[in-house]
């Protein structure tokens, strides 16, 4: 079982098998609903997709639709040129496998609007089937050498379970480094050196792996511990791989999201030219939560032109990203304008979003620090929160006695109680003797009260339960 | 002797012994999967103890220990060279290849380039026949299906009055099966389960009632995805160990570049082209006895209707490559996504699954077997939404748990490829004010196909030197052409393989882009290409026209 997954797989059936027995058996329970907070999947969770976005979709669906005077000019202008990008003017074509040109174009250009003008190429832009894809996809060109020469993987501990999966599922070393909890889950650097140190007995480090905003830690970088990173990879010789799918979900006063691209080319042509980089980006995370459409890009930046072709080659084996996925990505890169019709909706509409998950970032620290054996840090951004557990010796031998880890007995008694669905740390790894789960703060701010407050009153229970 | 074959009958090839050994397959081969019982005969003794058996490139590795080399840039300096090169790289994904998207279309895209920038060139424009993508050939989509996907998209048009009723309510019963009733939201990892049942019950209504289970379709990113996915579960082992995968030849190159990726091991069967491309047992036996000397075969690929050679399965051929993989204990693979791609009379389509259950419990309950469906192909050609399923048979309940567990790390298939394939499987009904025209569409496709396929193969029989066989289904043609020695041998000195040479030659002087026959495949000394039959039938009569004067005057320049 070495491809395990805690967001998804082994949780969520979980939470579905209550659900059942609530319909099929009528069996009681203590609660009326489950509430899977388990992911973060805005839609899911109530958030209203962006209306300009599906409007556009609806109009490359159905292209008839562009006759119909309902529809904002804006709108349709995004659909025609969509649609003339693909082959017979119909999402039904397969695109390029790379992705449609235009839209590598349009995603080129955010990121130099992002980045404060440092030019990005459109050749270097890959869209892809979700972040995911695209993270799996770099890995599987990094992959190779045998025994100690076998690739080794720098991620971050407590990490998102993709990158342990996808290296278990490829045969590559894990290489753990600890991210600082009690420093807000910064990256640090001494820590990065001894991990990679140890490290070299077994295997050859090739790479390292970033999640910014952090999840499921929701930290944010500085922008000197960016450089830093950039630093040592080039010292140390990695491969940077930067997984930005949050960089629109930063909340904490102070903090702000800096892009790994854009630090690299501040930072000079001695990195600029030499560090080899990929970056993610997704429609799944941010103000959109677009999971279900599957759509992402990756930029890759000094790569070799060789490598280039081989990574061109192996994703043509897949055919193509889905093209509602890719036209929707463009559509997040290239919103409504201030001189646009939708501008307006559109804007309320995100800071709307925004605005709410600051809120709930911050509403859900605080309750969660009110709890005596709940310490939760800031959520600076992301979609999540990462609360260490106080669990009483009494529970952790009862959890061994069952043959579970202690906060897989916990998440597991608290889903059964109160019907709610979290992760528990051991899913993304903790310092040893440390306990956690994860939570997403995206259910509406009143649902995310009752949430925070159950898990509160569960963990007094659970608390004087096996004291 | 392999382990799986000693195994009793009644153990599915598939066993939870071996999971943990499968899922560390992914990449090739694997630290820790592999017992020290495995002997490896393709890989040097290792040093380092704490490996495993590696295979043979893993002699590489040792150039790579140590530190980064220096390299001199051009103006002078010494520079580093990159952490990530050719010669660092994964070397399994350095063996993939995919002519279907190969350097015959990355030249074509180069020349429409070209084109548009004012470039002269003999012909007007480039003609992509080279890939099975209807839409790009300017086949329209079927309007139900869209309307029900815009109304996904942008719910607020359920109040449009313009929308006929049943495009709304599959609208509505899809959206309530999403998370907050949105496409936007993550689907569990093997698909909607509403749309899983309606993927059921069409496989009922299809197999004439033998019954289908929900919980064995997996919906998937395009059928390409299930293939891979299922690959991938099959592969372990090393050395002569290794799982082997018979896959036919011609083959669709998804199968090779799959095997390449996985390492595992490829084992071809050749097709008979002068009966029609069928599928020869005796042909099926000789490929795996002389398979079974170096590796472990685990699994039969079947593709069909062809793809490229478009053939379609008799039943009793279909019964025989079942018995086959009875008694050889192979685990079946059944590619379909041509199912409803059937055009020559005295065809039709049998699914293995319909065909399996009709040879009695004997092998139903035996047999294991994946069948994968697309909504690329058929009717609708919708390539772009990557929709698909598989439906797996007798699988091991273990392994189906793995088989789970590997799809959740990506999440889930596009969902709105997941609602095309759920109306695909339950399109409008009779009754329903949707019906009418959905048929007229879905059959005016259908005989434009069969008509075409027709064509082709009259076309190309007129031309000395191609012969065609019938284009009994799927959307390809995959003549024999006769290349003139003198070509060959320059073709040779190119470095080309001489359908590569006749192919970019037939490209360049006419813009008609077509896959050469060794990207799929051939017996050796034959040169084939495949050519999609999608363009409307003008334009495919001209491309005709224009295969057959190039091949004219090739063979007259080169004769």
């Amino acid at each position: 079982m070495k491809s395990t997954r805690g967001s998804s797989s082994d949780d969520a059936s979980v939470a579905w098998s209550p659900r059942h027995g609530l319909q099929l058996k009528g069996v009681k329970k203590p609660f009326t609903e489950v509430i899977k907070a388990n992911i973060g999947d805005a839609h899911a969770m109530g958030q209203r997709p962006v209306t300009f976005f599906r409007q556009v979709l609806a109009l490359c669906s159905y292209p008839e639709l562009l006759e119909d005077n309902k529809f904002p000019e804006d709108a349709k202008k995004r659909a025609r040129r969509i649609l003339d990008a693909c082959g017979g003017h119909s999402i039904g074509a397969y695109s390029a496998s790379q992705g449609i040109e235009c839209i590598r174009q349009d995603v080129a250009r955010y990121i130099e609007k992002r980045d404060g003008g440092i030019p990005s190429n459109p050749d270097n832009i890959y869209l892809s089937t979700g972040a995911s894809d695209a993270i799996v996809t770099i890995l599987k060109l990094l992959v190779c050498g045998e025994g100690r020469d076998r690739t080794g993987v720098m991620i971050s501990i407590p990490q998102y379970p993709l990158y342990s999966a996808a290296l278990a599922d490829l045969g590559a070393v894990q290489i753990s480094y600890y991210l600082d909890e009690d420093n807000c889950w910064s990256l640090n650097l001494a820590e990065l050196g001894r991990a990679l140190n140890e490290a070299k007995q077994r295997c050859k480090p090739r790479v390292l792996c970033i999640i910014n905003p952090g999840n499921p830690t929701g930290q944010v970088q500085s922008r000197q511990c960016i450089e830093d990173v950039i630093r040592f990879a080039k010292e140390e010789h990695l491969f940077l791989m930067a997984d930005e799918v949050y960089q629109d979900n930063v909340y904490a006063e102070g903090c702000k999201f800096h892009s790994f691209k854009k630090v690299l080319f501040e930072m000079g042509p001695e990195y600029s030219s030499t560090v080899e980089m990929a970056s993610f980006h997704s429609t799944s995370k941010c103000y959109m939560g677009e999971c279900g459409f599957r759509g992402g890009y990756m930029e890759v930046i000094n790569m070799d032109p060789e490598v280039k072709a081989q990574l061109t080659k192996l994703v043509s084996v897949r055919l193509c990203p889905p093209v509602p996925g890719q036209a929707l990505l463009d559509l997040v890169v290239n919103p409504p304008q201030p001189d646009e019709p939708s501008y307006t909706s559109f804007m309320k509409e995100r800071t709307a979003v925004l605005a709410a998950l600051a809120e709930k970032a911050r509403l859900t620290e605080e309750i969660f620090n009110t709890v005596p054996g709940i310490t939760c840090n800031p959520v600076q951004g992301a979609m999540y929160t990462f609360p260490r557990i106080t669990l009483p010796q009494k529970a952790i031998d009862k959890a061994k006695a069952d043959g579970v880890v202690p906060d897989m007995f916990y998440c597991m008694k608290l889903l059964e109680e109160e019907g709610i669905c979290l992760v528990p740390g051991s899913g993304f790894g903790q310092r040893e003797g440390t306990f956690h789960f994860r939570m997403t703060i995206l259910p509406p701010t009143e649902k995310l009260k009752v949430v925070l407050q159950k898990i509160r009153d569960f963990h007094s229970r659970f608390t004087s339960e096996f004291s | 002797m392999s382990a799986t074959r000693v195994s009793p009958r009644t153990l599915p090839l598939l066993s939870p012994g071996r999971v943990a050994l499968f899922l560390q397959g992914g990449g090739g081969p694997h630290r820790g999967g592999v017992g020290p019982r495995f002997r490896s005969l393709t890989s040097p003794p290792l040093s380092c103890s704490s490996s495993s058996p590696g295979r043979a490139l893993s002699s590489l590795s040792t150039t790579r220990r140590g530190l980064p080399k220096e390299k001199m840039s051009e103006n002078g300096m010494m520079s580093r060279a990159k952490v990530l090169t050719i010669d660092t790289m994964n070397p399994t994904v350095k063996k993939v290849e995919y002519a279907v998207r190969g350097p015959i279309v990355q030249r074509a895209v180069e020349l429409e380039r070209e084109l548009s920038e004012g470039m002269k060139k003999p012909f007007a424009e480039v003609i992509k026949a080279n890939i099975g993508d209807a839409h790009a050939m300017g086949q329209q989509p079927i309007t139900f299906f869209r309307q029900v996907l815009a109304l996904c998209s942008y719910p607020e048009l359920l109040s449009d009055s313009t929308f006929p009723e049943d495009a709304k309510s599959r609208a509505c019963r899809i959206l309530n099966s999403c998370g907050g009733n949105s496409m936007g939201a993550y689907s569990a990892s093997q698909g909607i389960e509403s749309v899983r049942q309606d993927v059921a019950r069409y496989i009922e209504r299809r197999d004439g009632g033998v019954p289908c289970d929900p919980d064995n379709i997996y919906l998937t990113t395009g059928a390409s995805d299930g293939i891979v996915t299922m690959l991938k579960l099959l592969v372990c082992g090393e050395g002569a160990m290794r799982a082997g995968v018979m896959i036919s030849i011609p083959q669709y190159p998804l199968y090779s570049a799959a095997l390449a990726e996985l390492s595992a091991v490829q084992i071809n069967y050749y097709l008979n082209e002068e009966k029609c491309w069928s599928l020869d047992i005796s042909e099926l036996q000789r490929a795996l006895d002389e398979a079974r000397l170096y590796c472990n075969p685990r699994a039969l690929c079947i593709i069909n209707p062809g793809n490229p050679t478009g053939q379609v399965q008799s039943r009793e051929c279909i019964e025989d490559v079942i018995r086959f993989a009875a008694k050889e204990r192979l685990f079946l693979m059944a590619d379909e996504v041509y199912q409803d791609n059937v055009y020559a009379e005295g065809c039709q389509f049998h699914s293995f699954k319909k065909v399996l259950f009709e040879m009695g419990p004997e092998y139903s309950e035996t047999v294991e077997l994946a069948s994968f469906h697309s909504t690329s192909k058929c009717y609708m050609g919708e390539c772009g939404f990557r929709g698909g399923y598989m439906e797996i048979i007798n699988m091991d309940d273990d392994v189906k748990a793995q088989l789970t567990k590997l799809l959740s790390v990506r999440l889930c298939p596009p969902v709105p490829g997941q609602a095309l394939m759920d109306l695909v499987v339950n399109p409008p009904q009779p009754g329903e004010p949707s019906y009418e025209h959905f048929i007229k569409e879905r059959t005016a496709t259908l005989s434009a196909l069969a008509e075409k396929a027709k064509l082709t193969e009259q076309v190309l029989n007129t031309v000395e030197g191609i012969r065609c066989n019938p284009v009994q289904g799927a959307m390809y043609s995959f003549p024999c052409i006769t290349i003139p020695e003198r070509a060959i041998q320059e073709a040779k000195e190119l470095g080309q393989q001489p359908d590569m040479f006749y192919c970019m030659k037939m490209l360049e002087e006419t813009g008609i882009c077509l896959v050469p026959g060794s990207g799929f495949g051939q017996k050796e000394g034959t040169y084939h290409f495949r050519m999609t039959i999608l363009p409307p039938k003008d334009k495919l009569k001209i491309l005709l026209n224009n295969v057959k004067a190039f091949h004219q005057s090739f063979t007259q320049q080169y004769s």
